[in-house]
């Protein structure tokens, strides 16, 4: 079910109508029956993976969780009698036992997406080193397929199981909220990558129907269908037929590719993310933001500070960190600062530490090589830009002229020209990806850009002036969200021109939202993660 | 404390440590520098900063991340 | 107002979802086809339920072999056979069906003809033909039930309840009829049929291909089968025809079977194709598409004989002299004067010939 479908809606209706009427105790079992519905359109036959880390999970929470419960009775009980080693042996044997329930666990479920995911990648490289050594012989793919949200909800299991462990949330002891929290259907097919700490607060609590929020939340929703239908929907049309065909499509072209991939990926995704926020709130649950106007940043850095923020931090939290503060890296750290000197040897493990946590986004991402090289790529352009640092810093002191706003400009710029030339290896495989990029320098036919080529590419004219409109008035909310939500001061406006705001931007979704026949039901880009 | 404020000079030569309240929300720290003071702190104060204390709160001041090595001395005993 | 609202709240309420319900209303009527010029063939099935007098004595339901090859004008003036075509492009057999109980809500015939081209499909094709037979009728069970029968997998039964979701690219390209005609439409059939006068000589007609299997769909034969109980329920006969059309190829593998149905049902199977050189088709003036259709010359000739067997085997009586239908013809036989004058001039054909 998609979001943008009818049934999708009729049942996001029928479940916040529900949800205002029964009793409020009953809310957060009607969200979780919601959810199994919701998990059912995409084929019952996927429910056992869930199912499967559901309980998984919840069991290693509790008997974590029990174990901190027993190991601080035990201390207390025997205060006196045991001395400061066997209390330390006694915590270290402890640590050891929950340790194996959160390594047991987090591999059994990593290895459920592992295989899922990644057993064709696998096969695929092992067929292309057997055919290199003239094996004729080829492995079959098993072409398993993905449940649905199957990344996001492992991700999120994960990140619960690991905060218990590091006792920074209790467990939770009931089962089917504990279910709840993974299947929690408006952010099931796309994230953000919730926190138990955050989620919790809210997810499971009794809520009073409220027209305000509710409606606050509808319209967040509205924007985010805004954003979807009338533009990346309609941008998608474009980009598909533009990255299907690369032996036509080069030089200037790849440049609109970049252009319109970005426009695509930003208003697809923020748009997806603004539904699922604007649900929640609409039931009176609150789910972290994902994004903080992130083509406004001004080093790739930032941007991964303000895109996919739940997936950064994932991955910086359970991955990045642990490594880099773990026994082996800090021993290669005290080794290289030793060799290289302070100012070399403090970077290189966490350089290494950087490499690892990029290449499993990369490949989180989707199995494929393209996303691993995106991902290592991002991670090189980090580290020089990190290298270049000290320069930077020279260059700004040589030139104060340099810390304006129109330098700010220019860095903004620059991050997102980066950003866009990433986005070629979402694009295409890896050596068409390189290959474009060149043919942009090699193939000169930047007149297509005005003699109505660009109106051979499935948009016509009115297409590219919708496009455009759209993405004014979303670089204005962005610029108005800098003070204060734009909602709020909406809300501030007498009736009738909160009615006019608010019915126009339906009518223009009823109205120009590329839906229906005739356009391809896209999916989310990242439906299938 | 004097020790740590050296530390973090060392790191960010420009920024007055003593005075700043939000070092993480800020930006000034970044997870480099992070996994960087981590690897400095336990060879000056020789304790471990696990993954688990990584949290804005334990490093938006210079006097929080001392009371972080503080409490993981104590812990240590 | 303000100060109105603050102390009924559900007075801002009411307004609202007043203004909401009419603007859409509106756009709605705005953004859907009107089928009044260029492709006409989507007004054909709301035409009927303009009719007055609904008291038919022959209804015919199909494709466009039904509403392009017989004049009920012929028909009443040569026979006085009050008739009706509910024709639509492309109608399938379900369609067809739903159409006949949704016809018969209004008003008994004594003969339903039916045209069996249609058993060559199983399923729909087409989501443009569905639209055109299906968005005419009146909302009714036999409606929804030929909408669920019929849609495509991209299609969705709501855009059939709410057409502006089907159609709200249209704003794009509005034209001035799309206003005009928002609330009103004008006729573009006589009693369902649709007049073309000019001439394209049949020449060249490819003979059929070959086919696997000449077997007609199951889900086909289901709907024939419950055309012919529902027939036989409500005492009307039911009479299948072949008209006389070249093309799309009618197989005589395809002919066997429908004879045999015939037989077996006990029907009148008629097919004109066979039938041509007794009624005196020519290929060469009675058809506009080279054969696909019949133009007015073919119709009339057609209906001229069909009238003959309608009254003479199976004894529908001439109710010419009743006052009303004289009245309603009288209308009716006017405008179709004064379009073929009209078709005349803007096809350049000197009637005098």
């Amino acid at each position: 079910m998609l979001f943008t479908s009818y049934s999708f809606i009729g049942f996001l209706a029928v479940v916040l109508a529900v949800y205002y009427i029964i009793p409020k105790r009953f809310q957060w079992m009607l969200l979780l029956l919601a959810s199994y519905v919701f998990y059912l359109f995409a084929g019952a036959e996927y429910l056992v993976y869930i199912i499967a880390t559901t309980v998984t999970v919840f069991i290693a929470g509790v008997c974590i969780d029990n174990n901190f419960t027993r190991q601080s009775g035990y201390l207390k009980a025997h205060k006196e009698e045991l001395s400061k080693d066997e209390k330390k042996a006694y915590k270290a044997k402890q640590k050891k036992i929950r340790l194996y329930w959160l390594v047991g666990c987090v591999i059994f479920n990593l290895g459920i997406l592992a295989v899922l995911k990644y057993t064709d990648f696998v096969i695929s490289n092992i067929n292309g080193v057997l055919s290199a050594f003239g094996q004729t012989g080829e492995i079959s793919f098993l072409s398993l397929a993905l449940p649905m949200g199957i990344s996001f909800y492992t991700f999120q299991a994960v990140g619960y199981l690991v905060d218990v462990y590091r006792g920074g949330v209790k467990a939770e002891r009931n089962l089917f909220k504990f279910a709840l929290f993974v299947s929690f259907f408006p952010q099931l097919i796309q994230g953000p990558i919730s926190r138990f700490g955050d989620l919790s607060k809210t997810l499971y609590g009794e809520h009073s129907f409220e027209s305000g929020t509710v409606s606050r939340g509808l319209q967040r929703v509205l924007w985010g269908y805004f954003k979807k239908m009338v533009i990346a929907d309609r941008v998608l049309v474009g980009v598909n037929t533009l990255i299907a065909d690369t032996g036509t499509y080069q030089g200037a072209y790849v440049v609109l590719v970049m252009l319109l991939y970005t426009l695509e990926l930003y208003s697809d995704f923020t748009g997806g993310i603004d539904i699922t926020i604007g649900i929640a709130e609409s039931l009176g649950i609150k789910v972290e933001e994902n994004f903080n106007r992130p083509y406004f940043s001004k080093s790739l850095k930032e941007y991964w500070r303000r895109w996919h923020i739940s997936m950064g931090s994932w991955f910086r939290d359970y991955i990045f960190y642990p490594l880099s503060v773990s026994r082996p890296v800090q021993s290669l750290s005290k080794f290289t600062r030793n060799h290289f000197g302070i100012a070399v040897g403090k970077r290189i493990p966490v350089y290494f530490c950087m490499l690892v946590t990029w290449f499993a986004t990369g490949i989180w991402h989707g199995a494929s090589w393209n996303f691993i090289v995106w991902g290592l790529s991002n991670c090189v352009i980090l580290m020089v830009s990190e290298e270049l640092e000290p320069l930077y810093e020279k260059f700004h002191e040589r030139f104060p002229a340099t810390r304006g706003r129109a330098y700010q400009a220019f860095e903004v710029l620059r991050t997102f020209s980066l950003i866009c030339l990433l986005h070629l290896f979402d694009c295409y495989s890896v050596s068409n990806a390189f290959k474009m990029f060149a043919s942009i320098f090699t193939v000169h036919n930047w007149s297509i850009l005005f003699d109505g080529s660009v109106l051979d590419l499935g948009l016509s004219a009115l297409d590219f002036g919708i496009l455009a409109a759209g993405v004014v008035i979303m670089l204005s909310v962005s610029l108005l969200q800098r003070r204060g939500s734009v909602r709020d001061r909406i809300s501030r406006r007498p009736y009738p021109v909160r009615f006019v705001v608010w019915y126009g931007l339906f009518l223009i979704v009823l109205l120009v939202g590329a839906y229906g026949i005739g356009y391809d039901a896209s999916q989310f880009i990242y439906n299938q993660f | 404390m004097e020790e740590l404020l050296e530390l973090l000079n060392e790191l960010h030569p420009d920024v007055d440590f003593s005075s700043r309240e939000h070092l993480i929300d800020e930006g000034v720290l970044d997870s480099m520098d992070i996994v960087s003071l981590i690897s400095m702190i336990r060879e000056s104060f020789d304790v471990s900063i696990t993954a688990k204390d990584i949290v804005p709160d334990n490093f938006n001041s210079a006097s929080a991340i001392y009371a972080l090595i503080k409490r993981l001395e104590d812990e240590d005993d | 107002m303000n100060q109105n609202a603050k102390r009924h709240p559900w007075v801002k309420f009411i307004v609202s979802a007043l203004i909401v319900v009419l603007t859409l209303f509106l756009l709605q009527c705005l953004l859907v086809p009107k089928y009044v010029d260029g492709v006409v063939e989507g007004a054909f099935i709301a035409e009927y339920y303009e009719e007055e007098n609904k008291d038919f004595d022959v209804i015919f339901i199909g494709d466009c072999e039904v509403y392009e090859n017989f004049s009920p004008v012929v028909l009443w003036e040569n026979y006085g056979i009050n008739s009706y075509i509910r024709g639509s492009a492309q109608q399938y057999i379900w369609q067809s069906y739903y159409l006949l109980e949704d016809t018969l809500n209004y008003s008994t015939p004594n003969v339903v003809i039916f045209n069996v081209l249609s058993l060559k499909y199983g399923e729909a094709q087409s989501e443009a033909y569905n639209r055109m037979s299906l968005e005419g009728m009146r909302w009714s069970s036999s409606k929804v039930k030929s909408i669920l029968a019929s849609m495509t997998s991209e299609e969705s039964f709501l855009d059939y309840v709410f057409p502006i979701l089907r159609y709200h690219t249209r704003w794009s390209e509005l034209t001035s009829a799309d206003i005009q005609y928002m609330f009103s439409s004008e006729k573009v059939t006589f009693n369902g049929y649709y007049m073309r006068v000019d001439a394209l000589p049949a020449e060249n007609v490819p003979t059929g291909k070959p086919l696997g299997d000449y077997s007609f769909d199951d889900n086909a034969w289901k709907y024939l089968d419950m055309m012919a109980e529902l027939c036989e329920e409500k005492g009307i006969t039911l009479i299948l025809i072949k008209a006389p059309s070249l093309y799309p190829y009618w197989y005589d593998e395809w002919d066997e079977q429908v004879v045999e149905y015939a037989e077996e049902h006990g029907l009148t199977y008629i097919n004109f194709l066979e039938l041509t050189d007794e009624i005196g088709i020519d290929y060469n003036t009675d058809t506009y598409d080279a054969g696909l259709h019949m133009n007015l010359s073919g119709a009339e000739k057609l209906a001229d004989y069909l009238g003959d067997v309608l009254s003479e085997e199976f004894g529908l009586e001439d109710r010419r002299g009743d006052a009303e239908l004289d009245a309603i013809w009288d209308e009716v036989i006017a405008a179709y004067r004064e379009e073929i004058e009209a078709q005349y001039e803007l096809y350049g054909i000197d009637k005098t010939e």
